[in-house]
């Protein structure tokens, strides 16, 4: 090595070295890169969720939740695939960014995490946190947990748990229908739902199960052909996105009867296909309801609505900031490992009453929330979703320790 | 129907185009676009006549280039127009799928079979595809223009020599033929989803539609279509596998065996990827194709 190159390898480190507190002081910007789909069938969900934290981003900078620390949210398309996503990742951490949150997609997620988990094991001082809002593979805080994840949705196990709950009380079900994605999610769904009902309801008859691939059917008739034909009263599904909407449709073509217990009936494009044939039959499990929220989600959904015709539905977004802007405050830093450590176990307030992030697995803890899909009456339903004259009405309203579930987790922290 | 007309372009040129399912999702977003501003029932003949137009502009200006170079340029100039096309989509219409729906009039229900309703638009959509295959095969056979297109295709000089513009034939049949595309985008559109991936979803099946019919007849592109169809429909239906047939013979295997993963697996799981079963096997035991005819 000659002496010119030692000398301005040195000079390189000494700079990065004096920049770096540079960085971590307590006021600028603070990117966080959004990975999830542009692009795709699913394009329509992804769109509508990254104008959501962009939301509530401007909310988050307008009242100062991290003091003079200011976000920014910075897109990238990760077109719903694992690979996709690593590789946008790995740009993401040339850009520097430190903090990233993705959500649809558990496959994504778990192929994220571990990437994640990788780097920072690689790369002490540029740690990379991940803020997880809508991927729900109960794996991702029992079995692979990790210290830089953070689950700001409910997981499936405590969704079914709830779900169940609900339905053990409902006599007229006799005969369920499993239809799910068939990947880790769907596969998620399909296991807990047979687990829990038959603890609470084991007179229940599970007629069918059916695993179809994620985002690749067009066409629902043959599968709610074969759901009519098992003669089933109640379907349980985990679908999201087009899926749902294509299932939805087909069923209301086929003229199925059947009530639908679903997660995600609330995403962009399925309200539109429902419309009044979904009355009453369509239940969803959630960690709240628009409808039911307060003034202060109130102003946030109607004002989202006019600036985009969109609905505000994820509201994991609104969380999500705020436990960033919260743990910043409590670290006094924007450090990435120290503002994690500070979310472990912290408790504040959001727009569904107050919740807390589990230190021993980083699931947050929250209420959970089961709609019915109901005509817009002004009382109990006032937002009209998609514009279609129907909303979500609260069925039942379960307390955060309802729906806790005890974790498998048994996760390694850096010494911090 | 986009079968039919990717062999009609095929049988009539010996072009084998790729961006066809391109052309079937520019109809869609052309019908989309159309109807909303004029309704859905001028856009089901404006938008495969404009989709008609460009394809017949493409043929004009781009493929009658790269002809002279032989079949490998041709290829590669549609496979390279099939993602021009994708990109234009977006830039003009956005990533995220367009809400292009069911007219009101069509979406009821037809008539009820064993308590399973039968949507109108379904319907629709067979009479469509009915209507249109008839018509090919009676211009084809019955009038002069189809006589005239199929002997420029065997006898190019003694047509010219008739006093025919043979390249003309060609841009017009190459037009015909994407604007069935047109077409078949139109009324596919609004009963499925109409997004940029759309063209590379319906691209790959139309190839083993087209392979497995066999390349240049359009009655096996119509048979072919129906097999895939029923094929599938049958196989979500069935909830069979090899586990379950081992258990049937008194072998029951258990969860943590070599191979389990993928004996388990049903056959409705599996639906999705039986059309390239088929294309493979029809490709190993018959290369023609059900009803092609054997190259001379």
């Amino acid at each position: 090595m000659s002496k010119k190159f030692a000398f301005a390898a040195f000079s390189v480190a000494f700079a990065a070295a004096a920049a770096a507190p540079a960085a971590w002081a307590q006021s600028g910007t603070v990117k966080v890169a959004w990975i999830d789909p542009l692009s795709g069938m699913m394009a329509p969900v992804g769109q509508n969720q990254l104008r959501s934290w962009q939301a509530v981003t401007e909310i988050a900078n307008r009242e100062k939740w991290a003091g003079d620390v200011k976000f920014e949210m910075v897109p990238f398309d990760g077109k719903l695939s694992p690979q996709e996503s690593l590789t946008v990742l790995k740009s993401i951490i040339d850009q520097g960014i430190r903090y990233i949150t993705q959500g649809n997609g558990s496959s994504v997620a778990i192929a994220l995490a571990d990437a994640v988990e990788k780097h920072n094991a690689r790369n002490p001082g540029k740690e990379i946190v991940f803020l997880n809002y809508a991927a729900v593979d109960p794996i991702l805080t029992n079995q692979k947990c990790s210290f830089w994840h953070f689950r700001l949705d409910i997981n499936a196990d405590m969704k079914m748990e709830a779900l169940t709950t609900y339905m053990a009380k409902r006599p007229e079900i006799k005969k369920v229908y499993l239809i799910n994605q068939d990947y880790s999610f769907g596969h998620a769904v399909e296991k807990a739902a047979e687990e829990y009902l038959k603890v609470k309801r084991p007179d229940i008859q599970i007629v069918g199960k059916d695993r179809h691939p994620l985002a690749q059917v067009r066409d629902f008739a043959p599968y709610v052909a074969k759901i009519k034909a098992a003669g089933a009263d109640t379907i349980i599904t985990g679908n999201w996105g087009a899926d749902m909407a294509l299932l939805i449709k087909a069923a209301k073509d086929a003229g199925l009867d059947a009530k639908f217990y679903t997660y995600y009936a609330g995403t962009t494009g399925v309200p539109t296909q429902m419309g009044a044939a979904g009355e009453d039959r369509v239940r969803v499990v959630s960690y709240w309801n628009t409808n039911d929220a307060g003034e202060r989600a109130d102003k946030i959904v109607m004002d989202f609505k006019k600036k985009h015709n969109d609905d505000y539905y994820t509201m994991a977004t609104y969380t999500g900031i705020k436990m960033l802007a919260e743990g910043m405050k409590k670290a006094k830093s924007t450090d990435p490992v120290k503002v994690a450590f500070a979310m472990e176990g912290l408790k504040f307030q959001s727009l569904n009453g107050e919740v807390e992030m589990r230190a021993s697995d980083h699931q947050l803890q929250q209420q959970v929330v089961i709609t019915s899909w109901q005509k817009v009456d002004g009382k109990t339903v006032r937002h009209d979703v998609e514009n279609t004259g129907y909303g979500w009405k609260t069925e039942a309203k379960l307390d955060a320790y309802v729906a806790s579930q005890p974790t498998s987790c048994n996760m390694k922290r850096p010494k911090g | 129907m986009l079968a039919s007309g990717l062999t009609l372009i095929f049988s009539m040129m010996g072009v084998l185009n790729f961006a066809h399912a391109s052309f079937y999702m520019i109809g869609a977003y052309f019908a989309y676009q159309i109807s909303q501003w004029i309704g859905f029932w001028p856009a089901l003949f404006v938008a495969p006549l404009l989709v008609g137009v460009l394809g017949a502009l493409v043929e004009r200006y781009g493929l009658r280039r790269v002809h002279k170079w032989g079949h490998v340029p041709e290829l590669l100039f549609t496979f390279g127009l099939s993602y021009i096309i994708v990109e234009l989509v977006q830039i003009v219409w956005g990533r995220a799928a367009v809400p292009y729906q069911v007219p009101e009039e069509l979406s009821g229900t037809l008539f009820t079979v064993f308590s399973t309703n039968f949507p109108a638009y379904r319907g629709f959509m067979m009479l469509v595809a009915v209507f249109m295959l008839v018509a090919i095969w009676l211009m084809l056979t019955r009038t002069r223009i189809g006589l005239v297109i199929q002997a420029s295709l065997t006898h190019p000089e003694t047509v010219e020599a008739l006093g025919h513009n043979v390249p003309r034939v060609f841009m017009l049949t190459f037009g015909g033929g994407t604007a069935l595309a047109g077409l078949a985008g139109v009324i596919g559109g609004n009963a499925y989803v109409t997004e940029p991936s759309m063209a590379a979803l319906v691209g790959a099946i139309i190839f083993v539609v087209t392979v497995v019919g066999g390349m240049g007849s359009l009655a096996g592109a119509f048979v072919a279509s129906l097999l895939i169809g029923l094929m599938q429909t049958f196989a979500i239906g069935i909830d069979w596998s090899p586990v379950s047939f081992l258990e049937g013979l008194g072998m029951p295997m258990s969860s943590d065996a070599f191979l389990y993963p993928i004996m388990s697996l049903k056959l409705s799981q599996v639906s999705p990827v039986l059309p390239y079963v088929l294309l493979v096997l029809v490709l190993i035991f018959r290369p023609r194709g059900l009803m092609g005819t054997r190259e001379g």
